[in-house]
Formats: structure tokens, sequence, C-alpha cells
């Protein structure tokens, strides 16, 4: 039985690459080779990694039977929070400034996502209508920061180093920017802290049957506030890449990235019901999509046409999913 | 309790264990022993108090009255993690399973092994197999997904997760409730072993067959008191069935004379997704036909069945001269009407007011609110039921007033055929009294009644016919003259023919 569970697993991490591929390839097909070059390899995963890091709490999140709207939000209000504490500083003392800025992006993620969560367990009201606000009064709550303004700090290290294009002419041997490195990283770390740290474990089981989990001394509400805070965390790292692309705090930024994120973890497999999920999953659904908006606008389409298309494609990769498992479960 | 038990081998002990809710008084002086290395049965009829016992030896509840104690210590737990930690563990017929977690996950599942925040597979795959093996399955992989078990082997998951937290008493809820009989088998057998391991079972079913097979005493608890004990081999199966019935049918019931017209609806060989498995009965005009057995015998799922609401695998529904496919939206426009037994989920909008509860199965195309209040108002007053205005929302009703509206539905629908599944249920006494009333009335009137309870006195009163169902099929009607609550609480609890193995 193990065997063949190990079996249907490798299946099932071959059978997600191939579709990757796939598409890769007939938008290479379409687009001409160009298309297959490291500089647009590089912007691909330029585009992705956005998705992924903020996906890495959006799975969290969904294993444990929960939602973050907000998520998209959140990216614009940690945005505004890095450039302006990069503008605070003008570029004087940025061995200092710099880290701040990272850790006041990432924290004030962290901080409404842990209010979401707080509500959502104190509130008892469902996750879909707490994040629902979240959506849009975390979205107010940036504009009011940030005085309506984009913020634009002078150069610093984040823009020019994080999210800036390493590909030239000729091939560079960093592959990419760091930023696409450290979302790779997170990510494995991600992983390992699903499959081996308790935490991790209690995620899916507070998804998977809720009561058992109470009944077993999990402390189920604890454990959910605990996702949302790291899912907000994760969504704060995000806004730092998506601040290094243009070293723009906009307070507008962002907008509908909670619904690429979330397609890119049910694309990915994981279950909105809870109790199933992967990162894995979560990186080849975020990949696809940045893929197919990239492909998309490179292949000519109008603008109408490519939301058409990606808006199927998710419906699709879902309803393949779904097949797959209930043949899985026979 | 008849037999003297020492105080040094008593694992478990309750004494005068009384629970009230509000008005109820849900136990009324429990008293129960379990000692190290034996297996004690509690029967009971369903009612009886015995889930809210559980609960209180779960620490779901605390008692109001009474004394537990647990190896000489008092007991008393606050809530069911407590009550794992101190050794008592429950086996619930409604299995408690993570299903997308492994099968180690669920026997550990918050008592993980490993260091700091880290967990350790190996640790946990090694412990999982090793209690695995002590009940007796040692080839269930531990890295199995649990949503792939069976029920047996989800079973013997939820004993190894209570093993493995060093539990001394094991309480079990009907345990074979859904197992093929090779499952009961091993089932007992595990129960022989865990009971020469030490350990203390308090074993729950409604079959004496089982009690008989596995149990070496008993107690009998009925209106929440604890009213016989003893050891099972020196007892007979009538004297445990009296205790637990013996009670007087008295005179709630009206009867007037019912004079039996054609046939309305006729079932023959109805077998449904698990069940019923084979259910035969004709129900005629002018009369009321009852349907006795246990919570999960399929009572509830015939009437489904026949309503339309669950499918039919094989054999028909006739109603009237309608034969075919059924669906409630059709069953209603051949004048059928069910009551729920789920008042709150499924019987009644709960949110929604009065008249839009009861004229939901039949609506104009626009519905008025002064024409729908001038519909309901004659049945809220036939019914007598006490509210400020059609209006109200039926949620804040009383249950007795609830029930009758949902009986006003069927009533204003004008319907031929009503099928009632627990139409007394959570209802005061008074309520009571005015459904039965209003069943001898529709009757009388040449309307047709199959209604399923669990509360045989009620059934011999009120019932001109009556079958019992057991495990999914359904005996033959008899008048209910020829019945008496022995002879139906016997048929009721006896093992299926099938299902008895060698």
């Amino acid at each position: 039985m193990t065997g063949l569970a190990k079996f249907s697993g490798v299946v099932d991490v071959v059978a997600r690459l191939a579709v990757l591929a796939g598409v890769f390839l007939a938008f290479t097909v379409v687009v001409g080779p160009s298309f297959a070059s490291p500089g647009n390899i590089e912007g691909i995963c330029m585009q992705s990694a956005v998705y992924v890091m903020a996906g890495l709490g959006m799975t969290m999140i969904m294993i444990a039977g929960g939602i973050d709207l907000a998520a998209g939000s959140t990216i614009a209000l940690s945005m505004v929070v890095t450039s302006m504490i990069l503008k605070h500083d003008g570029g004087q003392n940025p061995a200092l400034w710099t880290p701040l800025a990272v850790l006041g992006g990432m924290a004030a993620g962290m901080l409404v996502g842990m209010v979401q969560g707080l509500l959502i367990t104190s509130l008892r009201i469902v996750p879909f209508i707490i994040t629902l606000g979240g959506l849009v009064s975390i979205r107010g709550l940036t504009k009011q920061i940030a005085d309506n303004q984009e913020i634009s700090p002078p150069a610093n290290w984040l823009y020019q180093n994080l999210m800036f294009p390493v590909q030239g002419r000729t091939l560079n041997w960093q592959l990419f920017p760091i930023g696409v490195w450290a979302t790779l990283v997170a990510a494995v770390g991600a992983g390992l802290f699903l499959r081996y740290t308790r935490l991790g474990r209690r995620i899916y089981a507070v998804g998977s049957n809720e009561s058992t989990a109470r009944l077993c001394g999990v402390p189920v509400e604890r454990t959910k506030i605990l996702v949302y805070a790291i899912g907000g965390a994760f969504a704060g790292l995000a806004g730092i890449l998506e601040f290094s692309k243009l070293n723009l705090g906009q307070p507008t930024g962002a907008q509908m990235y909670e619904l690429y994120i979330i397609a890119a973890c049910v694309i990915g497999g994981t279950s909105l019901r809870g109790g199933v999920g992967t990162i894995f999953g979560t990186v080849v659904g975020a990949l696809l999509i940045g893929i197919l908006n990239i492909g998309a606008q490179q292949a000519g389409w109008p603008k109408q046409v490519q939301e058409i298309v990606i808006g199927l494609i998710i419906i699709a990769a879902v309803a393949l999913n779904q097949l797959r498992g209930q043949e899985k479960r026979s | 309790m008849t037999d003297p038990v020492t105080s040094s081998d008593v694992l478990l002990s309750m004494r005068g264990v009384h629970k009230r809710f509000g008005s109820t008084h849900a136990l009324r002086g429990v008293d129960l022993d379990v000692r190290a290395g034996e297996i004690l049965a509690l029967i009971g009829e369903n009612g009886a108090g015995k889930s809210t016992l559980m609960k209180v030896l779960s620490g779901a509840h605390a008692p109001d009255e009474g004394r537990m104690t647990l190896a000489g210590e008092p007991y008393a737990p606050r809530g069911p993690l407590e009550a794992r930690n101190r050794g008592v563990g429950m086996i619930y017929q409604e299995l408690s399973i993570a299903p997308d977690l492994t099968v180690m996950e669920n026997v550990l599942l918050g008592v993980e092994p490993g260091r700091g925040p880290f967990v350790s597979w190996r640790q946990m795959y090694d412990l999982a197999r090793a209690v695995l093996t002590e009940v007796g399955h040692a080839s269930l992989d531990p890295a199995r997904r649990a949503g792939t078990l069976s029920v047996a082997e989800l079973q013997l998951v939820e004993i190894a997760r209570s093993l493995s937290l060093g539990a001394r008493v094991l309480v079990f809820d009907e345990p074979t409730s859904s197992l093929t009989r090779r499952d009961i088998d091993n089932l007992f057998a595990l129960l022989g072993k865990l009971r020469a391991q030490g350990l203390g079972i308090v074993y729950i079913s409604h079959f004496l067959e089982e009690v008989r097979a596995v149990t070496d005493r008993f107690i009998v608890l009925r209106d929440g008191a604890s009213v016989g004990a003893g050891i099972t081999k020196d007892v007979s199966d009538a004297d445990i069935i009296r205790m637990m019935v013996g009670r007087q049918v008295d005179d709630l019931y009206p009867r007037t004379p019912h004079t039996p017209g054609p046939t309305v609806l006729r079932v023959d060989r109805l077998a449904g997704r698990s069940k019923p498995v084979g259910a035969s009965l004709d129900l005629r005009r002018g009369e009321v036909l009852g349907v006795a057995g246990l919570v999960g015998a399929g009572r509830t799922e015939l009437l489904r069945t026949i309503f339309g609401l669950d499918p039919v695998k094989r054999g028909t529904v006739t109603v009237a001269s309608h034969v075919g496919a059924a669906s409630p939206a059709r069953r209603w426009r051949q004048g059928v009407g069910m009551v729920s037994e789920d008042r709150k989920a499924e019987g009644l909008a709960l949110g929604l007011s009065i008249a839009d509860n009861i004229t939901l199965s039949k609506q104009s195309r626009f519905v008025l609110p002064s024409r729908q209040n001038r519909e309901c108002e004659p049945w809220v007053k036939k019914m007598s039921i006490k509210c400020r205005s059609p209006r109200q929302v039926v949620g804040d009703l009383s249950g007795g007033n609830q029930q009758k509206v949902a009986l006003a539905r069927l009533l204003r629908h004008g319907v031929d055929v009503l099928l009632l599944d627990e139409p007394t249920r959570g209802v005061d006494i008074g309520a009571k009294a005015q459904i039965y009333q209003l069943i001898d009335q529709l009757a009388v009137a040449g309307r047709a009644i199959l209604m399923v309870s669990s509360y045989l006195p009620e059934l011999l009163g009120i019932c001109d016919r009556i079958a019992v169902m057991s495990r999914g099929e359904l005996g033959v009607a008899r008048p209910v003259g020829e019945w008496n609550q022995h002879d139906l609480m016997a048929e009721a609890i006896r093992q299926t023919s099938g299902e008895v193995s060698q």
C-alpha cells in the first residue's frame, strides 16, 4: 500500500510538472523562441515569485480550513510600509534601515493577519466574511497611511538587488535575482515546516476535522490565529518583493492579487474544505499563472481575451484535480 | 448494586449521579461500577439516558449530584481532554477521525512525539505500529491516509489512540452498529484481550446477543436511573427486557374506532442506498401504521426513500395509482407529506415565519403576506399554536409549537398520506396529547398515517398496526392487539437471521 501511495505521489508530481511544461511549450510555439529565452524565463519567475511568497501563507490558511481574501490588500500595505521606512531614512544609513524596512513590511502583514485570526476565532464568523472585510478595510488603512500618494524612496538596496533582472544578452549564472532565490528558500522552509513540525501537522488536523483536533487536545483557536499571522507575514514578504520591482509603494497596488494567489493554491491541489494541500502544488500553480499572464501578453492577445482564457484555465485545472481525486478515492 | 464490590478492584465507580437540563431530569440516580478485567454491559432503551451518562463520564457534562471515582481517587473531568488524560477513553458510534491525516497522526494526535517544535516521523511510525500491533492489526500501515480505511479499521485507530494514552477504562457506544459480522468477531476477540490485560470496559448495546457474547456483568438504565444489575450469564432475555421497558401505557391515547379503506401507499421490497434492505408494506386510508425499531435500524431511511429524499435502489413505491420515479416535489403533488425527525436542520426553516413554513410546500406564484396570513390563521387556531402572529419566526417557538407548525404544513397542503418521523420527539406532554388526538382525528377522516417512533407506549397507544424494523429489514405489520412492549423490544433487538454467522 505504501509503495502504491508513494507511486501515486510521484505520478502527481510528474503530472503537475508535465502540465506546466506543456503550457510553457504551447506559448513558446505561439510566441516564438524568444519566450524561452533566459530573460523571459526570469521575468516569468519574478512575476510568479510574488504569488508564490503570498501563496505559502495562503496554502497554510487553506489547509487549516480558512481563506484570506485580504492577501492583496496586505501586500499593498507592506509595500507602503516598506517604502515609507526607506523614504524616512532617505538613503543615509542603509545598513540599518534596509533590514528595518523588510522587518516593517513583514510585521505589518503579520499584524493584520493576526488581527483577522483573532476576529475569526473570537467572533466565530466564517473566515470568508472576516477577510472580505479585511480586503476592504486594510486597503483603506493602506491609503490612509500613504495619504493617498505613491511613495517613492530614493534608490536603495532592495530595488537594486531583490527583483532587478540579472539576465542580459549573455546568460548570467546567478540565473535569478535574489528575491526569486529567497522565495525558493522560503518555499522549501514552508514545506518542511508543514511536514516536520508539530504546528505544521496540527494545521492539517484542524482543517481535516476540527472537532477531532479539539478532542485530542490541539489548541484549535491558537493554531488558527497563528496560521493567519504566518499567512499575513508571507503576504508582507510578497509586498516587499512587489515593492522592489518598481521601487514604489503603491497604496492601490496588488489589486486582485488575492484571486491569483488563491487560484495558484487551488490549481496546486489545495482543498477549499481544508486538510489537503502542498507547498509544491502551490509553487507549480503560481508558475502556471505567471506563464499565463506573461504568455498571453506576449502572444498579443487583447487584455479582455487574456482574462477570459486565464479564468477558464483556472476552472479547468481545478476540475482536473477533482477528477483525479475521485479516481484515487474509488 | 446486587453483588458486593470490594473497593480494591473497582476501577471506575459512579454513585447516585444526577443530571438535569432545565426541566428535564436526564439522569436520576445512576450507580455503576467497572472493575479491572471485566466487561460491563450498559443496556437501555433509546432515551434511557445512556448518552447523557457517556457525556458525564467523558467530562462533556458535569453531574449535578453524585460522586465518581477512578481507581479510588475522585474523578471529575472538566472536559474530554482531561478524561482522556486520566485514562478514560470513549469510542463513539460517530468515529472521531481526521480523514486527511495518516493513521499514525490520528493515533498520536495531540501527543505527537518529537523534539522541540519538530515531530519525529520515525518515532511516530514506531509508536503507532506498536500500539496497532497491540490491538491486533499489525498489518495496518501507519503511513496510510485515514480516509481510505474501513469503518472497522477506523475503530481500531480510535482504540489505539486511547491505548497510546494509557487508557484504563474504555467505553464503547454501540460499537458494532456499522460493522460486518467478521469485523464484529474480531472486535470481540480484541475486547477479550483488553479485558485480560486488566482494562475495565463499558459496552453499550441494544443487542442482547452481543451482550451475552462479550460481557461479564450488566446494568440496565431506564428513565435515567439504574434499575437492575447482575451477572450476564445468570439472567434471561425476558428479565432484561422487562427491566428495560417496565412502564405502563396510560390513557394519553385516544382510541376512536378507525375503519380502514382502500390501500393508498404500497411499498414493495424497497431497498435504499444502505437501508432499508427490504421493506414491504400496505398502508390503507383511515389507519395508523407504526414502525418500531432501534435508532439506526433504517426507519428514517425507509420514510425518506418512500418520500423520494433518498434514492431507491430496488423495489417500488406506489401512491394511489402512481408508480415510477420519486422526488419530494412529486410526492407533495401526489398528496404525500412528510414530517422530518430533525426539526431544526430539515423539518423547518427556523429563520422564517410560521406562515412561510406552513405554505412552503404549495405557494401561489405571487406571495402576498396578507393572503399568506389569512391562509394560515385557521391552522394556527386549529393546532393551537401559541404565537403572537403567523409572521413570528419559527425559531422562537417551543419544541411542541414548532412540531405543530411542521404538522400544519401537511394539513394545509391537504395531503392524504402522512409520513411522520418521531412526531413527538422533544415535545412536552401537553403538546404530545394534542398530536395524538390530531393523528386520531386524521385517521377517522380517512387519511393514512405511517409513523416512526422510538417510544413504544405511543406506538401501542395510537397505531392500528405495527411493524418492527431491525437492521434494515421491515417485519410483518400486525394488529396492535397482537403486540406488547416486550415483544416489540424483543423483535427490535433480534439479530437478523442473515447476520448470524456459522
